[in-house]
């Protein structure tokens, strides 16, 4: 047959003529995590230069910032994950105080209404805990196939309204406090809510675990099989499950994921603050969208980055110290915020754009 | 090349029936291995039913299916992958916003390492899928090129790369030319070639006889969900071919047609463009 020609024979076909070299800077520009590093620069500088005489460029502020920054920017990887997946998770913030009650309710004493246990058997039950409910929020997305944002409004409000309903039932309180006099106390203080002295200022040792968290994802995003499941079963489940992806068991593992990264907070806030609040993690699903976004990650799924969402979570916590620095009413910070958020969302679209005809 | 040896794949007097609906009844067909067998048909021909046999998604209600000679029931299309007989949907289960080689080794990711150092093998990756898409002839720049900036032709292409390197030995082609325009499917019909000649057999589904007869080794055409005629290439010269696509008797009156239009001059243009709406629609119907 005429037609037949030896692959290893065949001459290269001649390069495109219309493919013209691309710059480094609108190859850099495709990064999903490029705009929120930038925006972190430019709000920094921003702040920088109109609290000059408020010492927004200083150590102690930074340290302000950071701190601030940390326990949004645990919560913000992991749903960054999540959102890659093609799913939301608007329970974390529930899972926060949930989780951080649980503690509270296992260690306090029992003419209080509690358990009266000792710290780390407590921590445990409430890793258990928070483990099932993200189990159980994967679970029911892909049983139901609804979106996972009614599913997970739902559990938002289901697990909001149990930590106050049960708290109260059997302590009478809504804030629980005290974690300091239990035992067990001294070594989850040094993990969790130790300080590190530098330049005079105050650096939290949760920004530790952020930072290990960040890398932690961006290591299975881009280095591991798993990490190519959840950009493919974000980017299109169907086409993903064709190629014998497990999807189902990669989303039901993000949520655990996110439920993990609430317990984490919780624990976090419960050491720092000697106790638990029913009300805690309260709108934190929504901040942490909100970073996640800033940080590049498409709404629909299929793109984004771990680091950006870190970095968008610096820009939530940049914004938030900035405003109170400057003595603004706090009241514009939700407007400031949201239209950061705004901005972000058209800035990533534009970029998503080019990066789909490059 | 064809002629000889057992076919690859068989399925006998097979016939799908869903409720009181016949989709396909008493098809058989047969692909040998560095052959291509081409399934024509139009709309409603029963196509779809029986790439979903093929391919492992259906079952038929009559029938048999044989594989390498041996009685075969997929119970999925993983398990007929598994076995070695790839299918590539129109839709190429190919994610757009990803890079080229994750696209490439979705769902069977190459890792190095061990325990919690288990990685996915990233450099292994990059390289083999340059150096299988060049093997089919296709040259990818930048292997973390997105998915999204290719071509409709070099993303069915990169499909069929794929299931080459993932060791098809049948590879099922769901109208990969369908959508493309004539230069594209023509590096697409390169690349069926490539296939067969690294001894694969190919089932080429289409309804366009002018792309399958420069690839195909073996005509079945199917009409109503039956089979019209069953022919290798010395049977079947390409002008019969066509027509029977058509069904002879509606092609006679659009080449009249076409004709008289033709010789009416300047206006013929549009008469013809007319024409060849209205002829369109009629086949389609008599299709369905």
């Amino acid at each position: 047959m005429t037609t037949e020609t030896a692959p290893a024979t065949a001459p290269a076909p001649p390069s495109d003529e219309r493919v013209r070299k691309v710059g480094a800077l609108s190859r850099l520009l495709v990064r999903p995590e490029v705009g929120a590093i930038a925006g972190t620069a430019l709000i920094w500088l921003f702040f920088a230069i109109v609290a000059w005489d408020n010492n927004f460029a200083s150590w102690v502020t930074t340290a302000a910032i950071i701190n601030r920054a940390a326990p949004l920017g645990i919560l913000a990887i992991a749903v960054a994950l999540l959102m890659i997946g093609g799913e939301f998770d608007l329970s974390i913030g529930s899972i926060v105080g949930f989780a951080g009650m649980t503690i509270m309710i296992l260690v306090f004493p029992t003419e209080g209404g509690g358990f009266g246990w000792s710290l780390w058997p407590a921590i445990l039950v409430a890793l258990v805990f928070a483990m099932a409910i993200g189990l159980f929020n994967g679970w029911l997305v892909i049983a139901t196939k609804l979106p996972s944002f009614i599913i997970t409004l739902g559990t938002l409000f289901v697990f909001r309204g149990l930590t106050i309903a049960v708290t109260r039932l059997m302590t009478n309180r809504t804030q629980l406090g005290g974690a300091d006099e239990v035992s067990g106390f001294g070594l989850a203080d040094t993990l969790f809510a130790s300080e590190i002295k530098v330049f005079g200022a105050s650096f939290r040792i949760s920004i530790i675990w952020w930072i290990g968290l960040t890398a932690l994802a961006t290591w299975i995003l881009l280095r591991t099989k798993q990490g190519n499941w959840i950009f493919g079963s974000g980017g299109d489940a169907n086409a993903a499950r064709n190629q014998g992806v497990p999807v189902s068991r990669t989303k039901i593992a993000l949520f655990m994921t996110t439920a993990f990264a609430g317990f984490l907070v919780a624990m976090i806030q419960v050491v720092q603050f000697t106790g638990a609040d029913t009300l805690r993690g309260r709108q934190q699903e929504f901040f942490a969208i909100i970073a996640v976004v800033i940080g590049g990650t498409l709404l629909t799924g299929g793109y984004g980055s771990a680091i950006g969402a870190f970095f968008g979570a610096l820009i939530f916590a940049m914004v938030q110290q900035g405003i109170i620095i400057t003595g603004v009413d706090g009241d514009w910070f939700q407007v400031f915020v949201g239209g950061i958020l705004i901005i972000a969302v058209i800035f990533n679209n534009f970029v998503r754009a080019k990066a789909a005809q490059r | 090349m064809s002629g000889n040896g057992t076919p690859l794949l068989e399925i006998k007097n097979v016939s799908k029936f869903f409720g009181s609906v016949i989709a396909i009844q008493d098809v058989s067909a047969f692909v040998r291995a560095g052959e291509v067998t081409c399934l024509l048909g139009d709309n409603g021909a029963g196509k779809s039913t029986l790439i979903k046999v093929l391919a492992g998604v259906h079952k038929p209600t009559e029938g048999e299916y044989f594989f390498d000679g041996q009685p075969m029931n997929f119970s999925s299309p993983r398990d007929a992958l598994d076995h070695g007989v790839a299918t590539v949907y129109q839709d190429l289960a190919m994610i757009p916003l990803m890079a080229v080689w994750r696209n490439f080794f979705l769902g069977a990711e190459p890792t190095k390492g061990w325990g919690p150092f288990k990685r996915y093998d990233v450099d292994f990756a990059k390289e083999t899928s340059i150096s299988e898409l060049g093997k089919m002839g296709i040259d990818i720049r930048d292997p973390d090129q997105t998915v999204g900036t290719l071509s409709g032709g070099e993303r069915q292409s990169v499909a069929i790369a794929r299931a080459v390197y993932f060791g098809a030995k049948v590879l099922i082609l769901d109208e990969p030319t369908a959508a493309l325009g004539v230069k594209q499917a023509g590096v697409v019909l390169k690349y069926i070639l490539q296939a067969r000649n690294r001894g694969i057999g190919v089932i080429f589904i289409t309804h366009n006889p002018h792309h399958a007869y420069p690839v195909a080794d073996h005509f079945v055409i199917l009409r109503r969900g039956t089979v019209y005629g069953d022919y290798t290439k010395e049977e079947l010269p390409l002008e019969q071919l066509v027509q029977m696509m058509a069904g002879g008797a509606d092609l006679e009156v659009l080449q009249h047609e076409l004709e008289a239009a033709s010789r009416e001059g300047e206006e013929g243009a549009d008469v013809l463009a007319e024409t060849a709406k209205k002829i369109g629609s009629e086949l389609e119907e008599l299709g369905e």
